[in-house]
């Protein structure tokens, strides 16, 4: 019964999508976090999405999601002048994560969208399913 | 009505079965809606049904060594097809929630509509069977 598949790929992609959600929230909470050098402070992190390979869930009909990896943003940490913050370095500066608050308020409003609609198509398809198990009745 | 069951039901059984697997399809597209370079993919459901009801002749291998004309994809052999963005996107991802959605209602009301005839069928050959 191939309809049981649509849980596995609706599940997957929920998720991935609560890895996504799991990453704004620690980029959300660490956007204060600084460090005292562009290596040490804090970098924003994202979820690469890929599509799950065909064989896995046999033949060329619906494919899944998986989270290929979480990297870390390049762009550079921003320095701010911060003498009496213990973590300042020797001139003064802290470094503040790369962190763009409105790029993870976006990411966030997505990925809890995206979580929605597979909550749904996995109701739709439990209805589906129950109302096919009453044929006949 | 004719005697046996399976010709009874006609082309319900399987109109089921490929709406079962087309839900299966969009709700793949709508799982990788944010999936960089993912091409929402969907079937002619018409085309589909008339290839489930024997319309078009399937090419025969007659060795291990042909190449199969149609591979079996659980659509009949038939193509699954890619849709055509409305407006393109920066990362290659052609999914349109919003289309996806219209297709996933349409479907499982195409499903509970064909499980209702079904029901309907089946009721007929009850009441045939008891004779009451």
């Amino acid at each position: 019964m191939s309809m049981f598949k649509v849980f596995d790929i609706a599940g997957s992609a929920m998720s991935a999508q609560s890895v996504r959600l799991n990453t704004t929230a620690s980029n959300l909470a660490n956007a204060e976090s600084v460090g005292n050098s562009e290596a040490t402070a804090y970098k924003a992190r994202h979820p690469v999405f890929a599509a799950m390979l065909n064989a896995m869930h046999g033949g060329t009909d619906g494919v899944g999601v998986r989270v290929l990896g979480v990297v870390e943003s390049q762009e550079p940490a921003q320095q701010r002048y911060a003498p009496e913050n213990p973590m300042a370095n020797a001139e003064g500066y802290v470094f503040q994560p790369n962190v763009n608050p409105v790029d993870e308020m976006v990411n966030m409003i997505s990925a809890s969208r995206s979580y929605q609609n597979n909550v749904e198509v996995m109701n739709t398809s439990k209805q589906m399913l129950l109302a096919t198990l009453r044929l006949g009745q | 009505m004719p005697l046996s069951i399976d010709s009874a039901l006609g082309p319900l059984p399987d109109a089921l079965v490929l709406r079962g697997r087309r839900s299966e399809l969009i709700a793949s597209n709508l799982a990788n809606a944010d999936t960089p370079n993912f091409k929402a993919r969907d079937v002619d459901f018409h085309a589909v049904m008339d290839q489930a009801q024997g319309g078009q002749l399937a090419m025969q291998t007659t060795s291990a060594k042909h190449i199969a004309f149609t591979e079996d994809n659980g659509f009949g052999g038939m193509p699954l097809q890619y849709r055509v963005p409305n407006q393109p996107s920066l990362d290659g991802n052609t999914v349109d929630g919003q289309v996806e959605q219209a297709a996933f209602a349409e479907n499982s009301v195409n499903y509970q509509a064909t499980l209702t005839f079904l029901s309907g069928r089946i009721r007929g050959l009850m009441t045939a069977i008891k004779g009451e």
